[in-house]
């Protein structure tokens, strides 16, 4: 298999020094994705307190089958990611690619069912500024958490079509056997850093309070 | 553990106990539990998150660099949530200040 010998760049003494400074790199890149998503977090936070029952309400008009399958579908994603990863690191190009392409299928289902979900709201009148309709009282604070709830997801949404740019990035560079394991590993981080900002959108915006 | 190389089987583990904790946050969503449906909900996306990043992300054999640069990030957002809640929880509305007292500059 032509597999190109990872080199160290002159500013490193060792590979796995090497190693270790982009995977730290990479730590604090997501370290400033949890700032990022971490303000919207603490606006939903301080609103739900402000308005408990009506976003209680508005989150029940949310379906937990959208929601909770593409949880599913972004678990099944960081599985396949991981073992892609390991493929990689044992320098196994064929099953390499597989799980990458895996992978991205798996994104583009995470964003098709997205659409379909999205596609639901507006017909339901959910969309804030979209001819929004909310029966019995504070519709503002209504629009407040569907505000919240489509900027949270759109922005997770643009980080999930990042994140398959990237991984595609990679397939082609592991098709033409010119990529080590670091930048699949780096890039199976940020994948797995979008996977865990839905594991929190999921529960907040689709569980809140309890259903019946 | 062969060379460095986790095991397909620990990312075999990992990924059933994700999918089954996803089956129990569903479940529990669908149960009254009055206050507590949110801490339990909140508690199983935290243990979901340690499994990922523990295992999928490697940070259980990684350098302590890393633990401290993904608890920094960890422990920040808890700043940001923590201070900024108890600071609204505990705020006492004041009356508004009648008309004739505002200054104006």
């Amino acid at each position: 298999m032509p597999e190109t010998t990872p080199s160290t760049a002159h500013q490193f003494e060792t590979l796995s020094q090497q190693r270790d400074a982009d995977i730290a790199g990479m730590w604090i890149f997501l370290a400033t994705e949890v700032m990022f998503f971490g303000g919207l977090i603490m606006c939903y936070t301080f609103a739900r307190y402000s308005y408990p029952q009506v976003f209680e309400a508005a989150s029940h008009r949310l379906y937990v089958g959208y929601g909770g399958t593409n949880t599913a579908i972004l678990l099944c994603s960081s599985f396949t990611m991981a073992l892609a990863v390991r493929a990689a690191q044992m320098g196994d190009r064929k099953w390499l690619l597989r799980l990458l392409m895996a992978t991205i299928g798996l994104g583009l289902a995470f964003l098709t069912v997205k659409g379909f979900e999205y596609h639901t709201d507006y017909v339901e009148h959910l969309v804030p500024r979209l001819d929004f309709r909310w029966e019995g009282g504070e519709s503002p604070h209504a629009e407040l958490f569907f505000w919240l709830y489509f900027t949270l997801t759109g922005l997770h949404a643009l980080h999930v079509t990042i994140g398959i740019c990237v991984l595609g990035t990679m397939a082609i560079l592991a098709g033409r056997g010119r990529i080590g394991e670091i930048p699949v590993e780096i890039a199976g981080l940020y994948w797995h850093f979008v996977d865990i900002v839905w594991v929190f959108l999921f529960p907040l915006l689709y569980l809140v309070g309890h259903r019946s | 553990m062969k060379n460095g190389v986790p095991s397909s089987r620990a990312y075999v583990g990992t990924f059933v106990a994700l999918m089954a904790l996803l089956g129990i946050t569903i479940m529990a969503g669908y149960i009254d539990l009055g206050v507590l449906n949110l801490p339990i909900a909140m508690a199983i996306s935290l243990a979901k998150t340690l499994l990922i990043i523990l295992f999928f992300m490697h940070v259980w054999h990684g350098s302590r660099l890393t633990w401290v640069i993904a608890g920094a990030g960890f422990f920040w957002l808890m700043l940001l949530l923590v201070l900024a809640m108890t600071d609204y929880r505990t705020r006492t509305p004041v009356a508004p200040m009648p008309a004739s007292h505002v200054q104006l500059p």
